[in-house]
């Protein structure tokens, strides 16, 4: 039954300024459970700002966030612990250097969930296996390389069991040959049902992956649809002008 | 104790001493009654000690005060778009003019002033904490500036990365950032740690029996000052060896993650 869907996450009027410079417009979007959202847009455009916005890496100055029933963009509330069900994946990785894999990826559940360092590391290994990098645990960051520390990084977040992951251009600092191995790990979390928000500017992916592809221009929704209509069809010139230019 | 003079010296010296040179003999009375004499050497053993004591002490205190205003300073700086909170408002001017004023006057006045005007110690206990209090302090505003530009050197990221986990801002410092710093700043840090041992040989202005003032007490009974002097030198040069030593283990140690 799919009846049962319910929005994970719902935006209301979200804005966002750094100073006088007015990024985000007034956003709003229901994300609903197991959805695959690819926001897609030119630089500048805001979509990276906005993404930051939904687990408030950069605090909103107007609109609510509801996440999980809660309004995260309201300042009273305890961030740190909603945060802990968005997995979020940079596009500089940000795996930390001084820990071992396996440390990378144990600490927040250790320390944030209270789980012991058996189970941690049990879970970790687990995750580790399905993408493959299981031999690697007990290796530092920089003896891997850009496709491997990414994927190291999705599971990392992963460990916290996350309701909603974030991907902020997770493809983008990869050298070509990389690219496929990570967004093959996307593509099976895909399929596992985890709802996703993805910047990206891989379109073939968006076509293939997407439930629903977002199209942001000057600080709101431009145009939104599912991926053959919002590809096959775009209605609003700006659009037309940034497929022309991307495809 | 009665002074003991080079003749009365001679006078019981063995007999392999009475056929060496004057020169050398006069050199053998000066060691003989600047550390054998009446046990002196424990004089320095003792002095030693409270130099250990105070070092440690304040070196402690230093990095503590100084973590603690480093993540003031840093934390401050972070809002660059949005106003930071009323506690950092009201904390940061403070930490600014603590900065200033410390960094701004002579450690000696700073003891003077702690020894003679606001603590007062009438024990040695008192007086060492005074020196570890006095000095901690004076340590705590350039480890500082040392730890806020480690901090400062790791990227963004990081701290984007703890947050997302779920971590607040302590734990992503304490888990994530101080961590990476310290492996940075540990060259600048060793150096101001040799600094502080050194300047521990200031405590002796607030009547501290520390190595220095060991030495000092030798020369007023014995009128020499070259032995007990050019030993001290040579003490304070074993510990800082022995300290950039064990700086540079620790150095390698933390290198292990760079591969």
């Amino acid at each position: 039954m799919t009846t049962d869907k319910r929005a994970v996450i719902t935006v209301k009027g979200l804005e966002k300024a750094f100073g006088a410079n007015q990024v985000l417009r007034g956003i709003d979007i229901e994300i609903d459970k197991g959805e695959v959202i690819v926001v897609i847009g030119a630089s500048g455009s805001g979509k990276s700002t906005f993404l930051r916005c939904l687990n408030c890496l950069e605090d909103p100055t107007g609109g609510n966030i509801y996440f999980d029933g809660v309004d995260i963009a309201d300042v009273s509330v305890d961030i740190n612990v909603h945060r802990q069900k968005m997995g979020m994946v940079f596009q500089q990785f940000n795996l930390f250097p001084h820990m071992t894999i396996l440390r990378n990826m144990t600490i927040a559940p250790m320390k944030l969930l209270k789980m012991t360092k058996e189970d941690a590391e049990k879970k970790a290994l687990g995750l580790l296996d399905r993408v493959g990098l299981k031999d690697r645990a007990n290796d530092y960051p920089n003896q891997l390389s850009g496709g491997q520390k990414q994927r190291v990084a999705i599971v990392r977040a992963l460990c916290m069991d996350p309701e909603v992951m974030l991907f902020d251009e997770p493809t983008s600092a990869l050298d070509p040959e990389m690219v496929g191995e990570v967004l093959d790990v996307m593509k099976k979390l895909a399929a596992e049902g985890m709802t996703m928000v993805i910047v990206t500017h891989e379109m073939g992916f968006a076509r293939e992956v997407a439930d629903r592809v977002i199209f942001i221009d000057e600080g709101v929704i431009a145009e939104q649809g599912p991926p053959a209509e919002f590809f096959g069809n775009p209605k609003s010139p700006r659009l037309q002008d940034f497929l022309s230019k991307v495809l | 104790m009665s002074t003991l003079t080079f003749a009365k010296w001679i006078a019981d010296a063995p007999g392999w001493v009475l056929g060496l040179s004057e020169g050398l003999q006069r050199f053998l009375f000066q060691l003989f009654q600047c550390f054998i004499y009446g046990d002196r050497w424990k004089m320095y053993l003792n002095g030693l000690k409270i130099t250990f004591i105070v070092t440690l002490g304040a070196l402690a205190l230093g990095v503590v005060i100084g973590l603690i205003l480093a993540v003031i300073r840093t934390s401050y700086d972070s809002y660059t778009v949005t106003k930071p909170p009323i506690v950092l408002r009201i904390l940061n001017p403070l930490v600014q003019i603590y900065l200033t004023v410390i960094r701004g006057t002579p450690m000696m006045v700073q003891l003077l002033i702690m020894g003679f005007v606001i603590m007062m110690p009438k024990t040695q206990a008192g007086g060492i904490a005074c020196g570890i209090i006095t000095l901690g302090i004076n340590s705590g505003a350039y480890v500082a500036e040392i730890i806020r530009s480690g901090l400062q050197s790791i990227p963004k990221g990081q701290t984007e990365a703890g947050r997302s986990l779920g971590f607040n801002f302590f734990q992503t410092m304490w888990y994530i950032v101080i961590p990476q710093a310290i492996k940075n700043i540990l060259p600048a840090l060793g150096n101001e740690m040799i600094t502080l041992l050194k300047d521990t040989s200031l405590v002796s202005v607030i009547a501290l029996r520390d190595v220095t003032k060991q030495a000092q007490n030798i020369v007023s009974v014995t009128y020499n000052a070259f032995v007990p002097y050019i030993t001290l030198a040579l003490i304070y040069l074993a510990l800082v060896l022995i300290l950039t030593k064990l700086l540079r283990i620790l150095e390698k140690r933390l290198k292990k993650s760079d591969h």
